[in-house]
Order: structure tokens, then sequence, then C-alpha cells
């Protein structure tokens, strides 16, 4: 074995005089830190296999077991943390590239804390939700620029096909694959149940999920994986994923020893062979390749599907949507550099993209300048956490929210970023049976639209408090939105004042 | 009437109905207390092979051989619940016997016992059911 | 300093700019209001007028010497500054060639508003709200070719509980405004008195948050925050109501009020 230069990070603390040996940690925990020493008669742990999933620590009936963060440490460093210490023992170790998963951790600023809203005081009253009609249903689709009329003078219906969801919040694109079937299923039922939409991801769309189809975003990726006829006319839109905003400007990989039974199937990929999904797509070099892209899914279901293109943060966001408005989609859904992942190159993950609040600010502006706010939604993900981002998202111009890593921490996870192992205690994202049997649908559809209708009270009572009765009078509302501790730069970029002005 | 019922498909064989069972019986209010250092003998087993797992406890049979086999009268059914009597228990075990499902067993301060859903201690309600953490086991009207 | 031009477009100019007459003169005003420092234009009509300034009614009469004046419609409004300190400029009406709005309130959807008529070339210059209805209510109903009845169903649109409840073609026409118009949605309190060639629409915001009494007497049609402001031009009124909140009452030189 040698020498193991990597200490555990995280020690199982287990007090002795609460746990009765039930043994649940040990049978819950498929990274084996449990154990059950016989002759001693007492539990034992391994801390160097713990990935501080909670799993033992919620289950445990006595409340005998916490995780706790080591005290071990390396000489002090501000710039040599132990963290990046040891990352380099380990690729020394194994000459690979780092993997992680979920979103950036690390400590970038995050907007959405340095953005306060307003309250109205004496000269608008603020309204109360529950005495009021409050509506937060939203459009999602390209507006028309002029009204045309019948022969009698009425107004003709030219909108184009669109997407009504009683909240603006979609679940974000989580495929069959990097999701267990169960987390499909308690996404799709939960969509259907709170009148909103989930996304697949580009993993297919297992036939069991079809009769969700009204409330389903089939997603066409580079890797092309399920997409055929039916898929496309299952959902309610398309989307088109050109980025994410966990690993911009790279593909995905999903090995072959996870392409089994029905993921094979589904993704229409050979068993055993790994899944590919290419950097770019392969047919998309340009922005009149991503209009073709656009027609030819619109001209194969008719033009009864919006389609939705999905970038990542970038630099140079707001010009690349400005394209994309142009290109005939109907939707724009920008992922910010937050957004999570079933696994990234850590590098890449916690390195490359912008904050989705100055992504979403910029392309906005930009397309109000240009004119052309009006030809496309906009759709942001990469870490919103709760209903107030969403109220400030919206304020700052966006018509919706995806919510994935929130949606994923309703189902149980903990956020312990370890979805590449394939070894989810949570049932999540694993496609062992034993682990994926975890998480029973029937309760998680039900917390997901527990989650979805809290923040709907909660986004009601905000908009009542602003004298606002209707979402649509609080998108691109930025006056209601003051920044606090932010410099000129960011003031201006994000389009606010700061609070005090 | 309410039974309790189990999915197979959902059981984790975590064991844990065996230890919420036998907490419940024992009429402590710590857990640590009633459980620590001993072998607990539940009402409710996880019956488990290779892949498959359930808990098994009384069916509250509509027509339940216990009952018809107990010689003394101890097993009797009220409102759908078969409870014992232990005072008329003269301890033949015929009625472990008799249960096809194994859900009579010998009790560790009595002479029998069997599951009767919470009803004959503090709880009131069946705290298998309340403890189980995927649903696997349920309470309900059929 | 109050400067009164009466001008005309120059021929040359109109063709070169390949505009029709209203769109070349509405933008010749944007351009002055952004454009030139403390110069606005705040009357730019060509058969409506608009006086403003501090001081009590009478006094205003006087210096404007409004006894010189006729007209079909006329709207008065003194104005209690809701949220700034009163200069003569903010005083109501605010118009844009013959379209003139008075509002009484504040409205909550006004950035929302303000970036989406700024969309369309408007530049919303004197940072108050009543500016950015002007500019709506101009743009529906002059570029986009909307009736006033049915940009009552935009600005202050019927809630959705109501349109599901509306008969087929109703409810085809006003999900259709509000799809097609959301962010021209105005909410919080208002009431205004918007002035067109040829009539008047009165309007609430759709909860009714700030008053609004309308008054008949033969072919005289009243509009007012509050009753007793008409019963002082005429006691002996026809009809006096209340209309509903969202509803538009709508008064015609020749067609009466609808």
């Amino acid at each position: 074995m040698g020498i193991n230069l990597l200490y555990p990070e995280y020690e199982v603390a287990r007090n002795m005089d609460r746990c009765i040996n039930c043994r649940v940690c040990e049978r819950q925990c498929a990274n084996e830190v449990h154990s059950y020493d016989k002759e001693k008669k007492i539990m034992c742990s391994d801390d160097s296999k713990c990935v501080n999933c909670h799993r033992c620590v919620a289950l445990c009936p006595t409340r005998a077991l916490k995780i706790v963060k080591t005290d071990h440490t390396f000489k002090e460093n501000a710039n040599w943390r132990g963290s990046i210490i040891n990352e380099i023992y380990k690729q020394a170790e194994s000459g690979a590239v780092l993997l992680s998963s979920m979103g950036n951790p690390n400590a970038y600023p995050v907007y959405f804390d340095k953005i306060l809203l307003n309250a109205s005081q004496v000269t608008n009253p603020s309204i109360d939700p529950l005495r009021e009609p409050m509506e937060t249903k939203v459009f999602l689709g390209s507006k028309p620029n002029s009204i045309q009329r019948d022969k009698d003078g009425k107004l003709v219906n030219n909108l184009s096909c669109g997407i009504e969801l009683s909240v603006p919040i979609m679940f974000s694109a989580m495929s069959y694959g990097s999701i267990s079937y169960n987390a499909h299923e308690s996404l799709a039922r939960a969509a259907r149940e709170a009148g909103i939409l989930y996304n697949t991801g580009e993993g297919g769309l297992h036939k069991d999920f079809y009769q969700y189809g009204s409330n389903t975003i089939v997603q066409v990726a580079s890797g092309r994986f399920g997409v055929y006829k039916d898929y496309l006319e299952a959902g309610a839109a398309i989307e088109i994923k050109m980025g994410q905003g966990a690993k911009p400007g790279i593909g995905g990989h999903l090995p072959g020893t996870k392409i089994v039974g029905d993921i094979s199937k589904t993704r229409m990929v050979p068993e055993g062979s790994d899944a590919i999904s290419p950097a770019p797509h392969h047919d998309i070099y340009s922005i009149e390749d991503l209009r073709q892209l656009v027609y030819s899914l619109k001209e194969s279901t008719n033009y009864t599907k919006p389609v939705i293109v999905k970038i990542a943060a970038v630099h140079n966001v707001a010009a690349i949507a400005s394209g994309i408005a142009r290109s005939g989609a109907d939707i724009i859904s920008i992922d910010g550099f937050r957004g999570g992942t079933g696994a990234a190159p850590t590098r890449i993950r916690d390195n490359v993209g912008i904050p989705i609040e100055l992504a979403l600010a910029s392309v906005d502006q930009r397309l109000r300048e240009e004119g052309i706010r009006d030809n496309v939604s906009v759709v942001v993900g990469g870490s919103i956490r709760n209903s107030s981002d969403i109220v400030k998202a919206i304020a700052l111009g966006a018509d919706c929210v995806y919510i994935g890593t929130a949606a994923l921490i309703a189902l149980g996870c903990h956020l312990c970023r370890s979805c590449h192992t394939g070894k989810c205690n949570w049932g999540i994202a694993t496609q062992e049976p034993e682990l994926v049997k975890r998480l029973n649908p029937d309760m998680g559809y039900k917390r997901l639209v527990n989650l979805v209708s809290a923040w709907k009270h909660e986004i009601k009572e905000m908009m009542g408090g602003m004298g606002i009765n209707s979402i649509e009078s609080l998108r691109g509302n930025r006056l209601m939105l003051r920044g606090v501790g932010l410099n000129e730069k960011e003031l201006q970029i994000l389009g606010i004042k700061h609070a005090g002005e | 009437m309410k039974r309790v019922y189990v999915n197979e498909k959902w059981c984790l064989a975590c064991h844990l109905c065996e230890y919420y069972c036998a907490f419940a019986n024992s009429n402590e209010k710590d857990m640590v207390k009633a459980l620590k250092d001993i072998v607990i003998n539940p009402r409710i087993r996880v019956e488990q092979k290779d892949n498959i797992s359930f808990a098994v406890s009384c069916r509250h049979c509509e027509e339940p051989l216990c009952v018809k086999g107990c010689i003394t009268g101890a097993l009797s059914i009220k409102d759908g619940v078969i409870s014992v009597d232990q005072n008329k228990c003269v301890g033949c075990f015929t009625c472990i016997l008799c249960c096809p499902y194994g859900a009579i067993s010998p009790g560790d301060e009595s002479v029998i016992q069997k599951c009767e859903l919470c009803t004959n201690n503090i709880h009131g309600s069946p705290q298998c059911v309340k403890g189980c953490p995927n649903n696997a086991i349920v309470f309900e009207e059929r | 300093m109050i400067w009164r031009y009466f001008v005309t477009p120059l021929p040359t100019k109109l063709d070169e700019s390949q505009l029709d007459e209203r769109e070349f003169t509405a933008r010749c005003v944007m351009k002055i209001n952004k454009g030139i420092e403390g110069a606005y234009v705040f009357s730019s009509g060509k058969n409506m007028g608009v006086f403003k300034a501090v001081g009590f009614p009478e006094d205003v009469g006087e210096f404007y010497k409004l006894y010189e004046y006729a007209g079909y419609c006329w709207t008065a409004h003194g104005r209690y500054p809701t949220n700034t300190p009163g200069w003569w400029g903010g005083a109501h009406p605010f118009a844009l060639l013959d379209y003139s709005v008075v509002h009484n309130g504040e409205i909550s959807s006004y950035d929302t508003n303000r970036r989406t008529i700024e969309m369309h070339g408007y530049k919303c210059t004197l940072l108050t709200d009543t500016e950015v209805i002007t500019y709506i209510i101009d743009y529906l109903n002059r570029k986009v070719g909307l009736t006033l009845e049915e940009i009552a169903g935009v600005v202050a649109a019927p809630f959705w509980q109501v349109i599901d409840n509306m008969p087929q073609g109703e409810k085809e026409k006003y999900s259709y405004l509000r799809k097609a118009f959301s962010s021209m949605l105005i909410t919080g309190p208002f009431s205004i008195l918007a002035g067109f060639e040829g009539g008047i629409m009165a309007l609430n915001d759709r909860l009714k948050l700030r008053s609004m009494v309308i008054g008949e007497k033969d072919d005289m049609f009243y509009a007012a925050s509050e009753e007793c402001a008409i019963r002082v031009l005429e006691e002996n009124l026809d009809r006096v109501w209340s209309p509903k909140g969202g509803e538009a009452v709508i008064a015609t030189l020749n067609r009466g009020v609808l």
C-alpha cells in the first residue's frame, strides 16, 4: 500500500453512549464506511471512505452520529491551502484529470446575496395575496411584432406556440443516466402536479414517461442520444443544449459501465459502450448552423413546439444571446457558472464561466437595446437557491428560472458532490438498483411539489409587498432592486442602483 | 379497516422497523435507554433473500387461524385487531404453530407477543410505519 | 420660461425621414427632451393643448388665458405630488401628439413598463410614471393599432381567473392581449383620464386602488376622482356611477359613452 498522503477530510463522530448497534448505518452506506465488530460488539468506521452525504446521520434512530470536518491540518498557508495540496497528491498518484460533481463551491461573489428587494410604503399600497388575486402564471415564447385583424376587425391570434407555466419555475435538464429512474419519475410527476415543466437532459425519454409529455422539455444535445421523431413530438418544447454552466466548452461522458439495460435503450447507445457528447455540436460551427437546427426541429414537429437554446454564461454571453434571439429560437436559457453537473473536470467547473446574475443583466439589457427582447423569453439557471433568488432574477429581466440542484436537494441530496462515483446513497445520482430504490417517487414528487408551492407562496408575498399583483409587471423591473456592497461597475452591469440611492 | 401493508419494491432492508417496533413496545420514552445493549425481539421482522426484502408482521386476518387455534381464548379479534390477553395465555404456542406468516413469537416478558398495531402501548399508531424511511410499510385502508 | 411655438415639420426634412408626420413629430419631441438639457416639449398635439403651472387653479387659468379657448373635451388635474417635490413640468397632463394623460396614483410596474416602451424608441426623461402611461397609450394606439378598449385590456388586463370564465371569443381576445403585450400591464394604484382626438377614456387599475366616478347629464360626460368635483360643475346629473377596476369608460364626440 505504501504511503498514503491523504488524510480523510471528514470524521464520523459516533456517540457510543447513544449507539444501539442497530447497524442501519452499515446497511445504508454504499461506501462501506461503517462496520460491526462482533467481538467487541461495537460499530466501527473507516473515515477515509466517507463522502459526507449524511445518509447514516439521517437514518440513525438514536441520533448517535454526526460527521465533522477533520481538524487535522497542514501548516497554515493562505496560498497553498490544504485542498490544493491534497489535489496535487491525488493527481501525482493517479496522473488523471480531477473530477467533481454539482456546482462550483468556491467563494466567488453571489450577487443575489448583494441585491435587496423593495416594498411599498404609504404612496403605493402593498397587496395582501391572501385577499387579492396574485398572478404567477407565465407564458414563454416569442411575441408578435405586430397585430393582425380578420375581415371583421377581430384580432387574429398570431402568437407562436409557447409554454404555459403556473409559476416561473422549471426543473432543469438532468438526464436519465446521470440521475436515476426514480428521480426522473419524481420530477415528471411533480412537474405535472405543479403545472410546470421538467427537462429530460441528454438522455432520451424513457418510454414510461411519455405520458408526462405535456410537462416535458426534450433536449437535443451534441451527442443526440435518444433523439428521434417520437421523442421530439413527445415533449411540450425542445431544448438545444449548446453549453452547460458547470462545464462550458466541454462535452459529456457517461461511461459504458453505466450504459446498461433501460439506459442503453433510452439513449439508443449499445450496452457497454461509452456515451460521449462532443464539446461542440458537429453540425453547428456558426450562428447560421444553429438557425438551421432550430428550423429543422421546428419543421420536424410541424411548428408546434417552441425551441429553447441553452447556453452557458460565458464572457460574451450577451452577443451570443443576441445571435440566438435572431436565430428563430423562442426561448434562450442561460446557465450560470454555479450550475450543477453529474460530473465535470474540477478545473473547468471551478474556473470557467461567469455568474448568472451578471450574464442575465447584460443579456436582457443587450436584447432591449437591440429591440429584440420580445423575440425570445429568457430562462436562467445556475444556482437559483430560493424564492428570493427567483424574484431577483425576474426583476433583473428573466422570464422564468430553471432549478436543478434545489430540486435534487428537495429529493434528499446533501450536496456531497460525489455524483461521479455513481454510489449516491440517496438513490438520486446512481443506477445501482438497490440504491435507486431508496428514492421512492411517491415521496419524492410530493416533496418537489411542496417546494414549488412553498416558493410560489413566497413569491406572491414578495410581489404583494412591492405592490405588484402580476408576475409580468415584475419582469425587468430593476427599480425594485438595490445593491449593497457593490462597486460602480457591478451596479452598472446589473442596471440597478445602490441601496440608499 | 386500516391495516399495515408492506411494499417490497420500496423496502431497503434497513431493519429500522424492527427497532422502532422494539422501542414502541418497551414503553420507554428514550430509545437509547430502551434498546442499548440488548438484543431486540421485535414483533415485525424483515425477511430478505438476494435483492428482495420486506417486513412481516401480523396481517390481522379476517379469519385468523391463531384465534381459531387458541385453546384458552387468549387471542381474540376486536374491531379487526387481533390482540392477546396475557392473563389467559397458558403458553401452549399453538398460535405460533398455526400462524402461516410466522407473525407470532415468544415474548421476553410475556409468553407470546404479536403486533397489535401499537394499540397496546403508549403510541397508539404503528411505529414501524412512522419510522420507515421509504414508505415501504404503510398503514391504510384498502 | 415657457415658450409656445406653432410649427409644422419642414416638408423636405419630413420627406427625407420617410416617416409620417406624427412619427416625425414624436421623434423630434423625444430628441429635444433627451438631448437638450433643461428643455422639454410638453405639448405637441395638433388639436390638443397642454397648460402646466404651479399655483392655484384659478391663477393658472388666468395666466394661460384659458377663457380664450374653446374645446369639446377638457381635463384638469390638481397635483398632490406623490413622492417628488412639485415643479411645473411635473404637472399633469403628460402629452404626446394628440394623446394626453392625467393620472392619480403610483404604478409599481414602472421600470418594467419603462424598459419595455424604451425598446420601441420612446425615451422616458421626466421620471414620472404618467409619462410612461402616455407613451404606452400612444404606442399601442398609434403604432400597433389597438383600439382604446383593447388598450384597456392590456394596461389593466383582467385577471386570468376572470379571462378563464369569459365566453370563448372574449377569452381568446383578452388572453391574446395579455400574452402579446404582457410587459405593458400596469400594476399599482392608478386612475387615469386619457384624452385623444375625438374623446376621452377613464380607466382604473384592476384592483381599483384609486377612486373614479363617472357622471352623465344630457350629452355631457364627466369623470373625476371624487363625485364632489363633478357636482361643482353639474348638480343635477342624470346618472352617477363608479366603474369597476380595469373597466374602461370611453366617451367619444359622436358615438357617446362606450
